[in-house]
C-alpha cells in the first residue's frame, strides 16, 4: 500500500464562514446523522424537507463545489479495521518548504492528515503535523521511514508521538451545526 | 467482513453518486443487487466497522472555531488534569501521547473568542501552560485508509 499516491490537492487556508440559506441548513442538519439506506435516499430527504429530489441533489452538488462538504461517502473506524496504531508526527520544516513537504507527505495513503500549525517557540519548534496510521507501532515507524526517504526529510528534525490513551471522543461537537465533522479524532483542530 | 465488503468500503470512501438511485449504481459496479448492498452497509454500520455514512463537513465554513492544544502534564498529575480538561463540553477529543507534551486535546467552539476563554480557564484551573496550535494551512485531510 505504501506506493499508492493521491493527486496533489490545493493549499487550503483556514476557511472563512460562508452564508447558507435556510434550506441548505435544514439539509445539512438532516444528513449529518447519515444518508438514508433506501433505494432513493435523495427523494426521502426531499420528502422530509419539502424539496424535490432534483433540488436535494443540486444543493448537495453546490455544497461540494463550495467545499462545505469535503467528502461524501463512508467514514471507517480505523481501529476496528486493523489500524491499531496512530502517530502524530511533527516536523520542524523551514517556512519556505512547508507547503511542498506538506503536500509530499499528504499524497501517501497511510497519511490521514497533513496540516501546517504555528510554532510555539522556544518550547515547540514543529510546524508541520501529520497523522500516520499503521497496524502496529513497527508498521507506523516503517511508514515514517518511507516518508523520510520519499520526501527527502532526512535532515528535518521530527518527533513521533504515539497515542497511548483516548479520553474523549464525542460524536457531536459543541456547535450544533458541526456534528458531521468531528467524530474522528484526526479530523478536527 | 469479507473481501466484497472491503471492496465496497474502499469504493465508498472515495465518494458516493449523486444520482436518483445511487445504491443501485454502486451495487451494479460490484455485481450485486441493491438490496444486498443495503444490507451489507447496514451490517457494517451495526457492527461499527463504519462510523458514519454521509458527508464530512468543513466545520469552519459552517461557523465553528477549532484548535489543537497541548500541555506538558507531570505524570503524577495526569489523571487529575485530564478530569479538568475533559469536563469542558467544548473539548471534542483528548489524547494522551508518549512525549513531554503528553496531553493533546481538540477544542471546538462556536466562535474564536471562546477558544481563548476555555484555554485561559484550563490554565487557571490546572496551573499549567496551554499551547494552542490552530490549523494554518491544510495540505491533506481524509479519513480514507485502504482496508
Amino acid at each position: 500500500m505504501d506506493m499508492k499516491v493521491r493527486n496533489r490537492r490545493p493549499d487550503l487556508p483556514v476557511s472563512s464562514h460562508v452564508k447558507l440559506d435556510k434550506q441548505d441548513k435544514a439539509l445539512i442538519t438532516l444528513i449529518q446523522a447519515g444518508l438514508p439506506l433506501s433505494s432513493t435516499p435523495y427523494t426521502d430527504l426531499g420528502h422530509d424537507l419539502g424539496m424535490t429530489e432534483r433540488e436535494v441533489i443540486e444543493r448537495l452538488k453546490h455544497l461540494m463545489q463550495d467545499n462545505i462538504i469535503k467528502r461524501f461517502g463512508v467514514v471507517v473506524r480505523h481501529h476496528e479495521l486493523g489500524y491499531r496504531s496512530n502517530a502524530m508526527t511533527v516536523w520542524n520544516v523551514p517556512d519556505e518548504q512547508v507547503s511542498e513537504l506538506g503536500h509530499c507527505i499528504g499524497q501517501f495513503d497511510f497519511v490521514t492528515l497533513s496540516y501546517r500549525r504555528p510554532r510555539r517557540l522556544p518550547d515547540w519548534p514543529y510546524n508541520l503535523f501529520t497523522m500516520i496510521h499503521g497496524q502496529n507501532r513497527g508498521h507506523v515507524l516503517k511508514n515514517i521511514q518511507f516518508l523520510i526517504e520519499r520526501c527527502n526529510l532526512d535532515r528535518v528534525e521530527h518527533q513521533v508521538l504515539f497515542s497511548t490513551r483516548r479520553f474523549k471522543q464525542r460524536g457531536a461537537i459543541y456547535h450544533p451545526f458541526n456534528k458531521g465533522l468531528s467524530d474522528d479524532p484526526q479530523t478536527a483542530g | 467482513m469479507d473481501e466484497l465488503d472491503r471492496k465496497i468500503i474502499n469504493d465508498l470512501q472515495a465518494g458516493f453518486p449523486l444520482t436518483e438511485q445511487p445504491y443501485a449504481e454502486v451495487a451494479a459496479r460490484h455485481g450485486i443487487t441493491e438490496s444486498e448492498l443495503l444490507s451489507r452497509l447496514q451490517q457494517l454500520l451495526d457492527n461499527k466497522t463504519l462510523s458514519r455514512f454521509g458527508p464530512m463537513y468543513d466545520a469552519e465554513k459552517l461557523g465553528g472555531a477549532f484548535t489543537l492544544a497541548a500541555m506538558q502534564v507531570p505524570e503524577q498529575d495526569f489523571d487529575k488534569v485530564a478530569e479538568v480538561v475533559n469536563s469542558y463540553a467544548e473539548v471534542a477529543h483528548n489524547y494522551q501521547r508518549d512525549h513531554q507534551f503528553n496531553m493533546w486535546y481538540v477544542l471546538a467552539t462556536e466562535t474564536p473568542d471562546q477558544i481563548n476563554l476555555v484555554n485561559r480557564d484550563i490554565e487557571k484551573r490546572t496551573g499549567l501552560k496551554v499551547f494552542s496550535m490552530p490549523k494554518l494551512t491544510e495540505y491533506y485531510i481524509g479519513l480514507q485508509l485502504p482496508v
